[in-house]
């Protein structure tokens, strides 16, 4: 009950020294259907559940090139989603086009994550409803961060975000030790799994609701087209992480 | 429509009066640089060579024997430059960065048809302080035959079968005429095949080294198909 006293906009603080309208945007974000992201010493993977608003609707895209070395993952209101990527997308042209060099990874989320807190510390506006994964590479290495309505932003070996994602985050807690010396191959498999934690019974994997991103210090963003998409499907009822670690 | 060298420079230079106190004013700075060397273009069906020497140069002097005048700018075309580089570069970089954003804006590469009409327009945005360069754009069509369209330096383009640029163009573009189309040629054979159209050009950049003191040291070719770019560097006069 004391939460509607002071949950009515960003500039009111809670005695409990809460936002309440930073929180509820952060519930938000766990509505999304989930996506995930997790890194290798050479790779970044994104995996996302690919939500159909109905049977005679496309498939919601979730994950977005911004450079050919950076690509983010998102979780929550896609119109907000949309903004923070033309934002980072020009960022990224203006960086280039100075620079003649990728934007640093960690730079570019502080900036987002900057812009995100702008919102949060005023009367008129509100805080963005995403969160995104970004995947990226640069001179320092190989990146994943999250970042929050809240303005606030993480670097993880791996993360999982949005609806039923406690199950993904299992799966890695149990196997990201095994993620950084994973070849490209192995660490698809790995964040196909964790999806697959995340469905309802009655759901399955396939090639229209999974989208796949993947990078590489000498790889591009790109997406696992549909075939491929089918090829690694399979593969996933013979893969265990078991197998791999008799490998090593 | 070729503007020459001289006729730009003009505008920037005064008349000096004929009086005996008065220095002559022909050392007055210019904010253009002839970095020279020639570039070419060939279009041909299901393909286009495009060639540019490798030397850089002002006035007597060499600054680079590997500098290249083509840039690629989507999987389909390539931007060939002749005259000052500083501005091929710039131009390059705005080329590069507003194609990227075309991407993003509408998940797919521009055409070449429109990549043409992009460079017009940039070229004649600065009408009244012109990019000092001489341009063809060679690339493929929507059918994946070779086009190329050329340039003047504030942006009138046509589009053509071959095209040339740069100091050695008018010893260039006279042996193409004769040889891919035949004028003036007693016995009228046309090449057909790429590797007979390959060795006109580096014939021509052989030739053009030989009389034009700015064309020399490598010659540069990419040959863009739909399969993709092949890259072909051949060595030329060095002095």
């Amino acid at each position: 009950m004391l939460k509607h006293l002071y949950d009515t906009d960003c500039v009111t603080w809670s005695p409990q020294g809460k936002l309440f309208q930073v929180e509820y945007a952060m519930e938000a974000v766990k509505q999304g259907s989930i996506c995930l992201g997790l890194k290798s010493n050479e790779n970044v993977v994104l995996c996302s559940l690919k939500r159909q608003p109905s049977e005679l609707a496309g498939y919601q895209e979730k994950q977005f090139k911004i450079d050919d070395h950076m690509a983010i993952a998102i979780a929550g209101l896609t119109a907000d989603a949309r903004v923070l990527c033309k934002y980072m997308r020009t960022e990224c042209l203006e960086y280039k086009y100075t620079y003649e060099s990728h934007h640093p990874v960690g730079r570019l989320v502080f900036k987002v994550a900057e812009k995100s807190q702008h919102k949060t510390q005023s009367g008129a506006k509100r805080p963005y409803g995403v969160g995104l994964l970004v995947a990226g590479i640069d001179p320092n290495g190989v990146h994943l961060f999250e970042t929050c309505p809240s303005g606030n932003y993480y670097e993880y070996k791996c993360q999982a975000i949005g609806s039923r994602s406690q199950a993904a985050r299992t799966y890695f807690e149990s196997w990201f030790h095994l993620f950084e010396k994973s070849t490209l191959e192995q660490l698809i498999l790995h964040g196909l799994s964790a999806i697959k934690k995340a469905i309802m019974e009655d759901e399955e994997l396939n090639e229209k609701n999974v989208e796949v991103g993947i990078l590489g210090k000498n790889l591009k963003f790109t997406h696992l087209n549909a075939q491929e998409l089918r090829d690694y499907i399979t593969k996933l009822e013979q893969f265990s992480p078991n197998s791999q670690i008799q490998q090593e | 429509m070729y503007i020459p060298v001289n006729d730009m420079l003009k505008h920037f230079k005064q008349d000096a009066p004929a009086m005996a106190n008065i220095t002559h004013k022909s050392d007055q700075w210019s904010p253009y640089h002839d970095n020279s060397g020639t570039v070419l273009a060939v279009g041909i069906p299901g393909a286009v060579i495009v060639a540019g020497d490798t030397r850089l140069s002002n006035g007597y002097n060499i600054l680079s024997r590997d500098a290249t005048k083509l840039s690629q700018l989507t999987d389909k075309c390539v931007l060939a430059t002749a005259g000052q580089y500083a501005d091929f570069i710039a131009l390059r970089k705005f080329l590069q960065q507003r194609l990227q954003l075309y991407e993003f804006q509408n998940e797919v590469q521009a055409s070449t048809e429109t990549v043409a009409h992009l460079l017009s327009r940039e070229l004649y945005s600065r009408r009244f302080f012109p990019y000092y360069t001489f341009n063809l754009l060679a690339g493929l069509d929507e059918n994946n035959h070779g086009v190329v369209y050329g340039y003047d330096a504030i942006g009138s383009y046509d589009q053509m079968t071959y095209g040339v640029q740069g100091s050695g163009q008018e010893l260039v573009v006279a042996v193409l005429d004769n040889q891919l189309k035949g004028y003036n040629k007693i016995n009228k054979t046309i090449p057909q095949t790429r590797e007979e159209i390959l060795d006109i050009i580096l014939d021509c950049f052989s030739c053009a080294a030989e009389r034009d003191i700015h064309t020399g040291d490598n010659v540069e070719i990419l040959i863009i198909t739909a399969a993709g770019t092949e890259r072909i560097v051949k060595p030329l006069r060095k002095d």
